[in-house]
């Protein structure tokens, strides 16, 4: 990098900021000039106009669109052929399938993960540097977090030293050392791993808070009615966090629906490895097959919207109670 | 960011958490002794858990001190044995002009440069709508607030396309006219990266922010409108700084998630030095040079160090807008 390009670079920040504030300032003058015939909707208008402007180019102009797209061919004529090609050629039927077998595994795993942690280091020691430990993870990127779990997978032909962790282990043991990113099923697996890896501090952070809000008073009923700690587990624990449970499992849900960077950096895709997110990158941006990408991103929509149909009506409910 | 769909309140205490610490020091000493009968399986069990969580990342943090020949010839456990230290990794991956280097340095101001911009612009238009959808009465207003927050049901691929048609038609020629004026700045510049970014985070934001929002008193905003406040002052002089713990707590978020994305780099910022990030940089790295393990442990750790420092100096905000935007489901 040049001293020029960074000048560049630093011109563009402060340029950008610069536009904004000056029209953020605009805006803010016109809110308070708002001719005083219809103030209110006028200054509602102005409030709400910058957001639902982008919103409008920006996701819901190319929501109907992309459907649209779903549904031509690469002449422009109306037809099923991306779909067909979805549900019939073996490579994007095994895209399917990895996606299920990720929103099934990780998910679930996270979660039991996640939870069984912040039990046993509930009211420990040094629960911070716990919970630091296993959180880690979420602040690290996709990418990075891919570049550190394909050092443990990295293979070293027999004979040579392993610095693959994963591998050295294996010939520790007596085995002999696995190309574990190019072998199918197991590659798929263990790139579930670093998802799970990542969520489950997440599934921690949210129950563990969850756990500390049930009454302690409930807990000691449970002990003088002489339970185990198991018991009390299942049948106090549990039900007390059964709110934060469901959002943990339907946020980690959607997270992993679109699960594209671990993909992308570990595997490409490449020996079935790859989901319906990458998949849809690799049609759309890689391969030109636009009507392809678009259906992909249409069944990754349709797959999301129960989970989010299911918020908006807790929301509903919330928001009638008010 | 986007990942989460929780709806939620933003906690309003402003007493960062003591209450809760005191709470949690009673319970401590209330229950050592019964803890300590039952749970030594327990804690066995969390340090191996957490032993494992750290491994892989101490792996690639001991590695990328290592010189080449070490890392690719013995196993990063094996730094007593086979011992070595060498700033050179972060030489080269950072600093060196050469042609073969990543020359990370330049993508990691375009890291910067597309973070600080991505959260300020979605959190100023964001919290300009909540206010508006928690203090602005009008009938339509309730449905139209649900409908922002249903926009979520939309994934980030379903906007790709059409939105880098709409760019390369309307922004494009916008971007080639700013570098024919100012020829300084490349015609592939950071302002489609910016508006995608912005874009997309506007549903939560949105969404957290107005919950907070919304539990501002209400004597405290009639009170201000009676004195004749406008709509711009009580804006600006009451309800940002009362709103600043949510915003921080979303701020960082928002933060985060840019810095650590790769989808949206990958399709709006063009994909050379003059706007790409540091994770397309490494994930190219990954692809064509996937045994230059010295480069690779070196330009990961430097991907992470900000969002380490991120993470452990404002852990406890982080973790507020987590329990934010995921707890009383």
């Amino acid at each position: 990098m040049t001293t020029a390009d960074l000048i560049g670079k630093i011109l563009q920040l402060v340029m950008g900021l610069a536009v904004f504030a000056a029209l953020v300032g605009l805006l803010i003058f016109l809110i308070d000039r708002a001719p005083k015939k219809g103030r209110d909707y006028w200054q509602l208008f102005l409030f709400l106009a910058p957001a639902i402007f982008l919103l409008a180019i920006g996701l819901i102009y190319p929501a109907f669109r992309t459907t649209a797209l779903a549904f031509l061919d690469k002449g422009g004529n109306f037809s099923w052929d991306n779909f067909v090609w979805m549900f019939t050629q073996p490579a994007a039927l095994r895209t399917l399938l990895n996606t299920i077998i990720w929103v099934l595994l990780v998910p679930t795993l996270s979660t039991a993960l996640g939870l069984a942690y912040a039990v046993f280091i509930d009211r420990s020691r040094g629960e911070r540097v716990y919970k630091a430990l296993v959180f880690m993870p979420m602040a690290i990127s996709f990418v990075g977090a891919g570049i550190i779990w394909k050092f443990v997978y990295e293979y070293k032909s027999a004979g040579r030293e392993q610095i693959g962790l994963l591998n050295a282990l294996a010939v520790a043991f007596g085995g002999d050392p696995v190309q574990w990113l190019q072998t199918d099923p197991i590659n798929t697996v263990l790139l579930i791993i670093v998802m799970i890896w990542i969520q489950t501090g997440f599934a921690m952070v949210v129950l563990s808070a969850a756990i500390k809000g049930i009454p302690t008073e409930q807990i000691e009923a449970a002990q003088l009615d002489g339970t185990n700690a198991w018991q009390r587990f299942r049948n106090v624990t549990v039900p007390g966090i059964r709110g934060s449970l469901v959002v943990v499992l339907t946020t980690i849900s959607i997270a992993t629906l679109k699960v594209f960077d671990i993909v992308r950096t570990m595997t490409a895709g490449n020996f079935n490895t790859s989901v319906i997110a990458n998949e849809m990158y690799t049609q759309a941006f890689r391969a030109s097959e636009v009507g392809r990408g678009s259906a992909l991103a249409v069944i990754l929509f349709l797959l999301v919207l129960p989970i989010v149909i299911y918020n908006v009506n807790v929301l509903r409910k919330q928001r009638e109670i008010r | 960011m986007s990942s989460s769909v929780a709806p939620a309140d933003l906690p309003v205490e402003n007493g960062e958490g003591e209450l809760e610490l005191a709470a949690r020091e009673a319970g401590t000493k209330t229950h050592r002794v019964k803890k300590r009968l039952t749970s030594r399986g327990a804690t066995v069990a969390a340090l191996v858990i957490a032993v494992l969580w750290t491994i892989p990342t101490f792996g690639i943090f001991i590695s990328s001190f290592r010189p080449a020949e070490l890392i690719l010839s013995t196993g990063w456990w094996t730094i007593f044995q086979n011992p070595g230290f060498t700033l050179d990794n972060y030489r080269d991956v950072l600093l060196s002009p050469s042609q073969s280097s990543p020359q990370l340095g330049a993508y990691f101001v375009n890291s910067l440069f597309i973070a600080i911009p991505s959260t300020i612009f979605p959190l100023a238009i964001a919290s300009l709508a909540a206010y508006a959808f928690a203090w602005m009465r009008f009938r339509f207003v309730n449905a139209l607030f649900i409908f922002v927050f249903a926009l979520q049901i939309v994934p980030l691929q379903m906007a790709l396309v059409p939105l880098l048609q709409i760019f390369s038609q309307w922004l494009k020629p916008g971007q080639q006219w700013l570098h024919s004026v100012v020829d300084i700045i490349p015609v592939q510049n950071y302002l489609p990266i910016w508006i995608a970014h912005t874009i997309f985070a506007l549903p939560l934001a949105i969404f957290l922010l107005h919950n907070f929002i919304s539990e501002i008193p209400n004597d405290v905003i009639e009170a201000a409108r009676v004195d004749g406040a406008t709509h711009g002052q009580i804006f600006f002089r009451i309800v940002l700084p009362l709103a600043v713990p949510a915003i921080a707590s979303v701020a960082i978020f928002q933060f985060l998630w840019v810095w650590n994305d790769l989808l949206v780099a990958l399709i709006f910022s063009g994909g050379t030095q003059d706007a790409a990030p540091l994770t397309q940089r490494l994930a190219e790295m990954v692809g064509s040079r996937g045994q230059e393990w010295q480069r690779l442990t070196a330009g990961a750790f430097v991907s992470l160090l900000v969002p380490l420092i991120v993470f452990f100096s404002l852990q406890r905000y982080f973790v507020r807008g987590l329990l934010a935007g995921s707890t009383k489901g």
